[in-house]
């Protein structure tokens, strides 16, 4: 088959020129800017689907950070509060929050009749712009403060839930009326004594201070307890995960033979990294509170579950830099005598350390975020008290930051939705600055060979 | 408190053997380090380890096994007939030991003397009432053989204790003084130590081993317990999830099933294609400049914990769903719904899927790209026909484990899934999946003989074998799929 044998001119080629596009090129490009342009809005829905993450937590919880406060002259008599008139503590403690509640509601009564503002309001739903914890927080204040009985003295108390709402335009007029807890005219009267500069909205440390309350006071509900229920979680898994899984990874990757054993350890720990979380929780069910009989609540028992979630993440981390120390170190060690365990402790793991650390921070970082085991294993109760100090503290009843998170969504009023969320900014704070200073060392102290 | 005591007695005793073990090897060897067979150190710690760990270990397996034992010994005391139908031996255990506590607690509170805590008898005294009067709670009055077994459980504690300590101070004198006479000049102190560290390293990486047994371990006895009260074929092929704590429930896992599967499959629906075309984007045409901001910033999205997904999907993502596309449609009217679980669950699934890929993507050897390239393929085409084929076996790999992920993922769904089971395709209802269920059924007051308290444990053990079994299959997807190109 050859030119010749073909006879005559080859039917003419259609007209073809690299400079003009022709159909099926034009077809070829567009798919091309197609496959390029899904690949980008990809990405780019990624981006945004973190953009409105952070903006519905931001939106939601950046005012539980602001939190109202009404100033009142507080009048503490001594016949009620001290009928003996020794101030002695213990029996002043018998007068009950019911005592105090009048004190609040005449303090509000005489501050808006001296400010001259006109409500029809009774004097009991006046008072109710205050908090219900508010008469709880006076008796604490006294008794902490015995010498002050008797005298008329400055208090802040916490504003009503509603009327703090109503500060962060949560609630207004017309849900209101709807409303048993509030009434318009409440309102009202908290423009009347905001002018006054009697009521304000500022800074509320005591979100990070305080304990949780209860249901109808989420204008009292703090992170205290959970922050401190957190940080001794992490503070047994960084005492036990830390030794045990640079340990366990210095076995496996110096010392461990190539055997079936070491297999079957290896297989393990992968498949631990990824077990549900939530099957660690039935195991510290099981293990740590039903066979070991370890208190339910405590952060022991959070740690200890915690601890083995995050073993597999700390030993993947530690191996992978041990195994980045270039065996020239190891040679050079044993070259000059050093027994091979000499060479892993003096050599190897200082210049591992940095790698190490970075994965501990990571592994923690994972841990402290952790929910759902830690609902199994009682940490959902409701804990008022703040834990003793470590090492009793670690068997007492405590929270913890996520968990306090989960409690709060479990409430009917809104206003611990703003809690959450701002309980949330607040673990995110501790993320993002626990992954920040990885980061750094791994920039400052990460050497490459 | 005790065992704290023992403890700081025994690193006590350590610290003490790590001083004296070294100043004895150096007096031994006249005060030249050269004389000694190891560093001066090497005998210190040969001490201390040896006053330490057998002593350790020792009160490690003794604070175990010990209140089994005692547990055992004084449920023997209960009668038989006491036990009516409607308690179980290990309630009336627990009972006695709350009264064994109140006696504790009535001692320390200084209301009763020692011996008065151990003779006084339900006949003759209110014990119910006198261990309310320091606090201590008890819901029903105390039965004679309950207190008898207090008691008794009281007296064998205290001598459990007391030999405990004995043991275990023994243990590490007997350590101290056996490693402390051996020490001398020749000594292999080093030997020694290195190898007790070696079994110490050793110990560590078995607590990998430890764990799984564990859970595996726990699970199994347990659904064992539940598949006594439960016929299991009820469990695995029941249709109806309907527990119930005054018994009659019904627990059939396949609406748990269903729930979970279906918002794993949403969620994979929304995680892969937007995973998938990331990576290839970030890996394949990205400029660097570009790749550098987007890349962190969907890694992002890993490494926030799911209980902020879970808040998202309940405060943000279900009530859009619902005014927007449910109600509209007349789909459904809650705001918890698969299609709010599964959206939510994608994006928290996205870095998983992209990060996964990219790295998949980029182990397919740059050759076959150019070769594709070389022929005239245009760079969507050598993707779509050349490095998506040779990567297919990794991602299908990277889709696996991102769907272990969603199926064992339980805060986004226990907030945005809702609680009621059912088997329905309409993905704007509320369903529910194996987690919630686990959830709801061991939080609150859980009593262990109850089936709809076990049935956690039978929910935990299946979800584990899946979760296991998708990791198995895709870290052997991966692994033959290595071996290709290395």
């Amino acid at each position: 088959m050859t030119d010749l044998s073909a006879g005559g001119v080859p039917a003419a080629r259609p007209k073809s020129s690299l400079l003009t596009e022709d159909a099926r090129t034009k077809k070829r490009n567009a798919a091309e800017r197609r496959f390029k342009n899904y690949g980008l809005t990809a990405v780019l829905l990624g981006v945004a689907a973190l953009i409105m993450l952070l903006i519905s937590i931001l939106g939601n919880g950046l005012s539980a950070f602001q939190q109202t406060y009404v100033t009142l002259q507080v009048e503490l008599p001594a016949e009620t509060l001290d009928k003996e008139g020794n101030r002695n503590r213990d029996e002043m403690a018998k007068v009950s929050t019911f005592g105090y509640s009048p004190l609040i509601g005449a303090a509000m009564e005489r501050a808006v009749a001296e400010a001259g503002i006109e409500t029809e309001l009774a004097a009991d739903e006046q008072g109710d712009i205050i908090s219900r914890e508010a008469a709880a927080q006076l008796r604490n204040f006294v008794l902490a403060n015995p010498e002050v009985v008797g005298e008329t003295i400055e208090f802040e108390f916490l504003a009503n839930g509603r009327i703090d709402g109503y500060l962060k335009d949560r609630v207004n007029r017309e849900s209101a009326a709807l409303d048993k807890n509030v009434s318009p005219a409440q309102l009202d009267l908290t423009d009347a004594l905001q002018e006054e500069g009697i009521l304000e909205k500022r800074f509320n440390w005591a979100f990070l201070t305080m304990p949780d309350a209860s249901g109808q006071r989420p204008e009292a509900a703090g992170l205290g307890v959970a922050i401190m229920g957190s940080l001794y979680m992490m503070l047994i898994v960084l005492g036990l995960a830390l030794p045990i899984g640079v340990a366990a990874s210095i076995y496996l990757e110096e010392f461990a033979p190539k055997n079936r054993i070491t297999d079957i350890i290896e297989v393990n720990i992968s498949n631990l990294a990824a077990v549900p979380s939530i099957v660690f929780g039935i195991l510290g069910l099981a293990i740590f509170i039903n066979f070991a009989g370890l208190p339910q609540s405590a952060p022991i028992v959070g740690g200890l579950v915690l601890t083995l979630m995050t073993l597999p993440t700390i030993i993947i981390a530690t191996r992978a830099s041990l195994k980045s120390v270039p065996p020239s170190i190891r040679d050079a060690a044993l070259g000059v005598g050093a027994s091979k365990m000499q060479s892993v402790f003096h050599h190897v793991l200082p210049l591992a350390a940095p790698g190490i650390l970075t994965g501990t921070i990571i592994g923690l970082a994972q841990a402290l975020g952790e929910t759902a085991p830690l609902l199994l294993i009682g940490m959902v109760a409701f804990v008022r008290e703040y834990p003793s100090g470590p090492p009793e503290g670690f068997f007492d009843p405590a929270s913890a930051l996520p968990v306090q998170i989960y409690n709060w969504t479990q409430r009917s009023d809104p206003a611990f939705v703003e809690r959450a969320s701002g309980a949330i900014i607040v673990l995110l704070i501790f993320l993002v600055s626990m992954n920040a200073l990885a980061i750094f060392l791994r920039r400052r102290f990460e050497r490459r060979w | 408190m005790s065992v704290f005591f023992l403890l700081i007695i025994v690193l006590g005793l350590g610290a003490l053997g790590f001083v004296l073990g070294r100043s004895r090897a150096m007096a031994s060897a006249d005060g030249n380090i050269r004389n000694l067979h190891s560093l001066p150190n090497y005998y210190g710690f040969n001490v201390a380890l040896t006053t330490i760990i057998p002593a350790l270990g020792v009160l490690a397996i003794l604070s175990l096994v010990l209140p089994i034992l005692i547990d055992n010994r004084v449920s023997t005391l209960i009668p038989a007939e006491s036990i009516s139908e409607d308690t179980t031996r290990s309630l009336v255990m627990s009972d006695v030991r709350r009264v064994a506590d109140g006696l504790d607690t009535a001692i320390a509170a200084g209301a009763m003397t020692e011996d008065e805590a151990q003779t006084i008898r339900t006949e003759f005294t209110d014990v119910r009432d006198r261990l309310g009067s320091v606090g201590v709670a008890l819901g029903s009055n105390v039965e004679p053989f309950v207190l008898r077994a207090a008691q008794s459980y009281r007296a064998q504690a205290a001598t459990a204790q007391l030999w405990t300590t004995f043991l275990v101070i023994g243990i590490a004198v007997a350590g101290f003084a056996v490693s402390f006479l051996r020490t001398n000049r020749d000594y292999r102190a080093r030997n020694v130590v290195e190898n007790g560290v070696l079994v110490l390293l050793m110990a560590a990486a078995s607590i990998a081993i430890l764990t799984t047994l564990g859970i595996v371990l726990s699970m199994l006895f347990e659904t064992r317990n539940f598949f006594q009260d439960y016929r299991w074929t009820d469990f695995f092929f029941g249709t109806t999830w309907s527990p119930n704590f005054r018994g009659d429930s019904e627990l059939g896992i396949i609406p748990l099933l269903w729930g979970t599967l279906y918002i794993s499959f949403i969620a994979l629906l929304v995680a892969v294609p937007i995973g998938l075309f990331a990576a290839i984007y970030l890996s394949e045409y990205a400029t660097h400049r570009f790749r550098s901001y987007a890349k962190p910033a969907i890694e992002i999205l890993a490494g926030i914990p799911t209980i902020v997904y879970g808040l998202f999907a309940l405060i943000t993502v279900g009530p859009f769903l619902r005014d927007y596309f449910a109600e509209p449609t007349g789909l459904g009217e809650s705001a918890s719904s698969v299609m709010t679980a599964g959206l939510v669950m994608g994006i928290m699934l996205i870095p998983f899927v992209s990060s996964l890929s990219d790295d998949i993507i980029n182990a397919v050897p740059q050759a076959m790209r150019d070769g594709s390239l070389g022929i005239g393929a245009t760079h969507s085409e050598t993707i779509r026909q050349v490095v998506l084929p040779a990567a297919l076996p990794g991602i299908v790999g990277a889709i696996l484990l991102a769907a272990s992920r969603a199926i064992g993922e339980t805060m986004i769904v226990v907030l945005g899934a809702g609680a009621a089971a059912r088997l329905d395709l309409n993905p704007f209802e509320a369903m529910t999946t194996v987690t919630v269920k686990i959830v709801s059924q061991l939080t609150g007051d859980t009593d262990f003989s109850s089936p709809e308290t076990l049935v956690a444990f039978a929910l935990g053990l299946t979800l584990f074998v899946i979760t296991l079994g998708l990791n198995v299959f895709a870290l052997y997807i991966v692994r033959k799929y290595r071996e290709q190109y290395e």
